[in-house]
C-alpha cells in the first residue's frame, strides 16, 4: 500500500469494506428475501427490479411529504404488496408465463417509478436515523463508515423470521408444499393459488423495503439510475443461496461487499479501474450463474414446481 | 393415539351414475364394502374404477344413486366430508411433498394444525403412533430419499394417522416392484386382519386380487360386470367379467434361436444421476441378434439413467456403446445406419411432442428422408399423412385421426403410436423401458407380441422392466440391475425367484 491518505492502510480498506458491505447489502437482502419467499411458493417474480424502484420513489415521496422516513418505509412496503399482488394475479392466469410477466412488471414498475419520480424535485428527503457501530474508534473515517441503517438489522431479523416460518409454522409448510408439489398440496386440501398469492404479495412488500433504503439513506436523493439492476441481481442471488433465507443474508453481504469495493478503494485514493471495480457485483452475478447452473443436474434446494403452474 | 378405535364403516353405494359431457363414465353401479373387508375393484383402463371412487370420496358428484354408511343415508360433497366419515384414499401418484421430511408430511396433513407448530409435542405423538404401526419409518428422512415402496407405505401411514377406517388404494402397486407390492399389500392385509381397517383396492392385477382380497367388484365400460367373493371366483372367470371374453393364457411364440453374434454391446458405461452423483458404475451388457435381454430391478438402481444414456437424453461420463462392432452415438445418421430404435418409458414425455399432431410425431424418424422431404428442405405433408394413416390402421391407434395433437390420445394409444413409429421399419436394435406401464391387458398383449415379433425377426432387444412377470415371459436372458451395475445373469427357465429378489434388494 503506497497510498495511505488516512494512515489506515489495509485495516482501513477492511473497515470501509465491512461498512460498505453492510450498507450495500440492504437492497440485496430485502429483494432476495422477498424473492426467496416468492420462489418457495413455486413462482418466480423477475419484476423485483420494478418493485425496488417503486419502493424507492414511494419511500422518498412519502418521507418528503410527511417528514417521517418510517412512514416512507411503510408506504413502500404497501406499494410493494400491491405490485406483488398484481404479479401474483397475472401469473395465475392460464397460459401466462412467470418470466414474461416478470419482465413486463420490470418495465411497468420502473416506468411508473420514473413517472412519479419526476415530481420529486426535493433534493433530499428526511432520512432514517442511523445506528452507530463505530463509536469505539476515535477515527472519524471509521465512525462514519460504520454508521449503519436500521434496515440492515431489520433485514437480518426478517431472514431468521422467514427461516422460522418455513420450518416451524403451518403456513410456512403450506408455502413449501405449494412450491414443491402443487398437485400433492391440493390433495392435502391446501389452496395452492391462495397461498402463492399471499407469498408473492408479501415478497413484493419485502423487496420494496429494500428500495426504501436506496432513497432514505445517504445521499438520500432519487434518481432513475438508483437501483443499477440490484433488483435483478438479487433474484440471481436466491439461486446462489439455494432458496435458504439465512444463506440469502450471507449472499447479500457478499454482493454488498463487491459493490463497496470500488468506492472504498476510491476513498483510499485508489482511483484507477474505479469503473471496473464498480462492475464487480455484475461480474459476481455472472460468475455465480455460471458456477451454479449445470445442465446435468437439478439444483439442491430448488422448489420442485418452480415456475410451473 | 389411544386403543379405542372406531370400527371400519359399512359403506354401501347404490345405482351410481356419472356423465362427463356425452361420455357415460358410470352407469348404475353398486358396491358394498363390509367392515373389515379387503375388497378389490377390478377393471381395465377406462372401466370407471377411478370415477366411482372419486364419487365416493367427494371429488365428483354422482348424477344419480345414493350412498349410506352404517345404514344411514349420506351425501358426500367434498373430500373433507368423506374424511369425516372415516374414508381416505391413497392416490396413484404420490401426495407427499418431496422436499419435506416424513414428520413434516404427516403433520402437514393433520387437520387443525395450529399456526405455530410445537414440534416437540408433534414428534412425541408421531413416535407413539409409529410404535403401533407394523412398519417402521425414519421420521427425519426426506421423502425424496425414500424408495417408491417406502413412499407408498408412508402414504398409508398418513391415512392411518388421519384416522381413516376405510382406505381406498388406487393402483398402489403400479410404481412398485413385486416385492415392494407384496410388502405394501401385506401391510394393508395385516391391518384388515386386525379389524382396524377396511380396504378398497383398485387394481387390474389378478394376482393381487387372488392373494390379498376377500371380495371383488368388477367393472367393464362403466357398468357392473360382476361381484363376489374371491374364493368363489377363478382368475379366468374374473378375466371374463373384466374383458367380456375369456382370456386365453398366452403362449409365447418364440421362433428361431438367438444368433451367437453380439449386436448391441455396452461397455463400462458410467453416468451421473439428476442429483449429480454417479448412478451408473460401469455397466457392461451384450445383446445378441434374435434375443430379448431383460433387465430387472427395483426402480432407482440406475435403469432410468441407463436408458436415458442409450437414448441420448443423458451424457455418459465414460464407456461406450457399439452396434455390430461400430461405435454408436445417438445421432440421426447412426441411429438410421444401425437400425436403432428406442421405446422410452413415459412415451408422451420422452418420445413425443404432445402438442404436435399424431402424424408429425409418427414421422420424426424419417421426415428428413425421401419421400417426406423434397428439394432438401420442403416437407411433403401428403406423404406424411399417408404414412400416418397406414400406421394408425396397422397399429390400431384410436381415434384414427392423424391431425389430432398427440397429447389428446390416451396412454395406451400414445404407446401404440410410438410403437408404430419405432417398429415399422427395419429394426436391428430395440431398447424398451417399461413399455406396458399402466396399460390394460389388450394393449399389454399387443406390445408383448410386437416385442417377440421384433426378436423373432433377428433384432437385438433390450427390455428394461419393473414387472418381473413380463421379463420372465419375454426374455431369453435376464440380468438384475442393482446399485448402478448389472449382475446375476439367468434365464427364465433357470430363474430362481428368491435369488432374483435378493439381488434386487441389493443382497449379494
Amino acid at each position: 500500500m503506497q497510498l495511505q491518505p488516512e494512515g489506515l492502510g489495509a485495516w482501513g480498506i477492511a473497515v470501509a469494506l465491512a461498512g460498505g458491505a453492510m450498507r450495500g447489502s440492504i437492497p440485496y437482502m430485502f429483494v432476495s428475501l422477498g424473492e426467496c419467499l416468492t420462489e418457495k411458493s413455486g413462482k418466480i417474480n423477475l419484476g423485483m427490479e420494478g418493485v425496488l424502484l417503486m419502493g424507492a420513489v414511494t419511500a422518498f415521496g412519502v418521507s418528503d411529504l410527511t417528514g417521517s422516513p418510517w412512514l416512507g418505509v411503510l408506504a413502500a412496503a404497501a406499494v410493494g404488496l400491491v405490485l406483488g399482488a398484481i404479479h401474483a394475479w397475472l401469473t395465475q392466469q392460464p397460459a401466462v408465463n412467470d418470466v414474461a410477466a416478470g419482465i413486463a412488471m420490470i418495465i411497468f414498475g420502473s416506468g411508473l417509478a420514473f413517472f412519479f419520480g419526476k415530481r420529486f424535485v426535493a433534493p433530499m428527503a428526511p432520512q432514517l436515523p442511523l445506528v452507530a457501530l463505530g463509536e469505539w474508534s476515535r477515527v472519524g473515517a471509521i465512525q462514519s463508515a460504520l454508521r449503519i441503517s436500521p434496515l440492515f438489522f431489520i433485514g437480518i431479523a426478517v431472514a431468521f423470521l422467514l427461516n422460522w416460518v418455513f420450518t416451524r409454522t403451518s403456513c410456512g409448510l403450506k408455502v413449501r408444499a405449494a412450491g414443491d408439489d402443487p398437485q400433492a398440496a391440493r390433495a392435502l386440501g391446501i389452496d395452492v393459488n391462495g397461498v402463492r398469492f399471499i407469498a408473492i404479495a408479501m415478497g413484493g412488500a419485502l423487496a420494496a423495503v429494500g428500495g426504501a433504503h436506496l432513497t432514505l439513506y445517504f445521499p438520500g436523493i432519487w434518481s432513475e439510475g438508483i437501483s443499477g439492476g440490484q433488483g435483478l441481481m438479487a433474484v440471481a442471488l436466491v439461486i446462489f443461496a439455494r432458496w435458504s433465507p439465512r444463506r440469502c443474508l450471507a449472499a447479500a453481504l457478499l454482493f454488498g461487499g463487491a459493490q463497496a469495493l470500488g468506492p472504498s478503494l476510491q476513498s483510499l485514493g485508489i482511483t484507477g479501474y474505479y469503473y471496473l471495480f464498480n462492475a464487480s457485483p455484475y461480474l459476481l452475478t455472472l460468475a455465480v450463474m455460471v458456477a451454479t447452473c449445470t445442465p446435468s443436474r437439478r439444483l439442491a434446494g430448488m422448489p420442485g414446481a418452480l415456475g410451473k403452474k | 393415539m389411544t386403543g379405542t378405535k372406531p370400527a371400519p364403516p359399512h359403506l354401501a353405494a347404490r345405482g351410481i351414475s356419472k356423465h362427463f359431457g356425452s361420455l357415460k363414465a358410470l352407469d348404475d353401479v353398486s358396491i358394498e364394502i363390509v367392515p373389515g373387508a379387503f375388497h378389490a375393484l377390478l377393471g381395465e383402463n377406462g372401466a370407471g374404477k377411478s370415477t366411482i371412487v372419486k364419487c365416493l370420496m367427494g371429488f365428483h358428484r354422482a348424477d344419480a344413486g345414493e350412498m349410506s354408511i352404517d345404514g344411514r343415508h349420506i351425501v358426500i360433497d367434498s373430500p373433507r366430508q368423506a374424511r369425516s366419515h372415516g374414508l381416505g384414499m391413497v392416490f396413484q401418484h404420490f401426495t407427499l411433498i418431496p422436499s419435506m421430511t416424513v414428520a413434516e408430511n404427516l403433520v402437514l396433513a393433520r387437520p387443525g394444525l395450529p399456526l405455530v407448530i410445537d414440534w416437540k409435542a408433534e414428534k412425541k405423538e408421531l413416535r407413539a403412533f409409529l410404535e403401533q404401526a407394523p412398519f417402521k419409518v425414519d421420521l427425519e428422512a426426506r421423502v425424496d430419499t425414500l424408495a417408491a415402496g417406502q413412499k407408498q407405505k408412508v402414504e398409508i401411514l398418513k391415512e392411518l394417522y388421519l384416522q381413516t377406517r376405510l382406505l381406498i388404494l388406487d393402483e398402489p402397486t403400479s410404481v412398485l416392484t413385486r416385492n415392494e407390492a407384496d410388502e405394501v399389500l401385506g401391510y394393508a392385509r395385516r391391518l384388515v386382519d386386525r379389524k382396524e381397517l377396511s380396504v378398497l383396492l383398485i387394481t387390474h392385477k389378478f394376482r393381487e386380487v387372488i392373494e390379498y382380497c376377500d371380495e371383488v367388484t368388477v367393472l367393464r365400460r362403466g357398468r357392473l360386470a360382476g361381484a363376489g367373493s374371491t374364493a368363489s371366483l377363478s382368475a379366468s372367470r374374473m378375466a371374463e367379467m373384466m374383458m367380456g371374453e375369456p382370456r386365453v393364457q398366452k403362449d409365447v411364440n418364440r421362433s428361431g434361436a438367438s444368433s451367437a453374434r453380439p449386436v448391441l454391446r455396452i461397455e463400462d458405461l458410467r453416468a451421473r444421476g439428476d442429483n449429480g452423483l454417479e448412478v451408473l458404475h460401469g455397466v457392461n451388457l451384450t445383446v445378441r441378434g434374435g434375443e430379448i435381454v431383460g433387465i430387472a430391478g427395483v426402480s432407482g438402481n440406475g435403469q432410468k439413467e441407463l436408458v436415458e444414456v442409450i437414448a441420448g437424453q443423458r451424457s455418459a461420463l465414460s464407456g461406450r456403446i457399439t452396434v455390430n462392432g461400430e461405435n454408436h452415438l445417438p445421432t440421426r445418421a447412426l441411429l438410421r445406419r444401425h437400425g436403432f430404435f428406442t421405446l422410452p418409458e413415459e412415451p408422451l414425455r420422452n418420445a413425443a411432442v404432445p402438442w404436435m399432431s399424431v402424424a408429425e410425431n409418427m414421422v420424426f424418424g424419417v421426415f428428413d428422408q425421401k419421400p417426406f422431404q423434397r428439394s432438401g428442405f420442403l416437407l411433403d405433408r401428403a406423404a406424411m399423412d399417408r404414412l400416418a394413416r397406414e400406421l394408425i390402421a396397422r397399429f390400431s391407434v384410436r381415434p384414427p385421426s392423424p391431425n389430432l395433437p398427440m397429447g389428446n390420445l390416451s396412454g395406451g394409444n400414445v404407446q401404440r403410436a410410438i410403437l408404430a413409429r419405432e417398429l415399422s421399419g427395419e429394426v436391428r436394435v430395440l431398447v424398451a423401458a417399461n413399455p406396458c406401464f399402466g396399460l390394460d391387458f389388450k394393449a399389454v398383449d399387443f406390445i408383448h407380441d410386437l416385442l417377440l415379433e421384433t426378436r423373432n425377426k433377428g433384432a437385438a432387444v433390450l427390455l428394461v422392466s419393473e414387472d418381473l412377470d413380463e421379463l420372465l415371459t419375454l426374455s431369453d436372458r435376464i440380468f438384475v440391475m442393482t446399485g448402478g451395475t448389472v449382475a446375476h445373469e439367468t434365464t427364465p427357465a433357470e430363474a430362481d425367484l428368491t435369488m432374483i429378489g435378493r439381488q434386487m434388494a441389493g443382497h449379494h
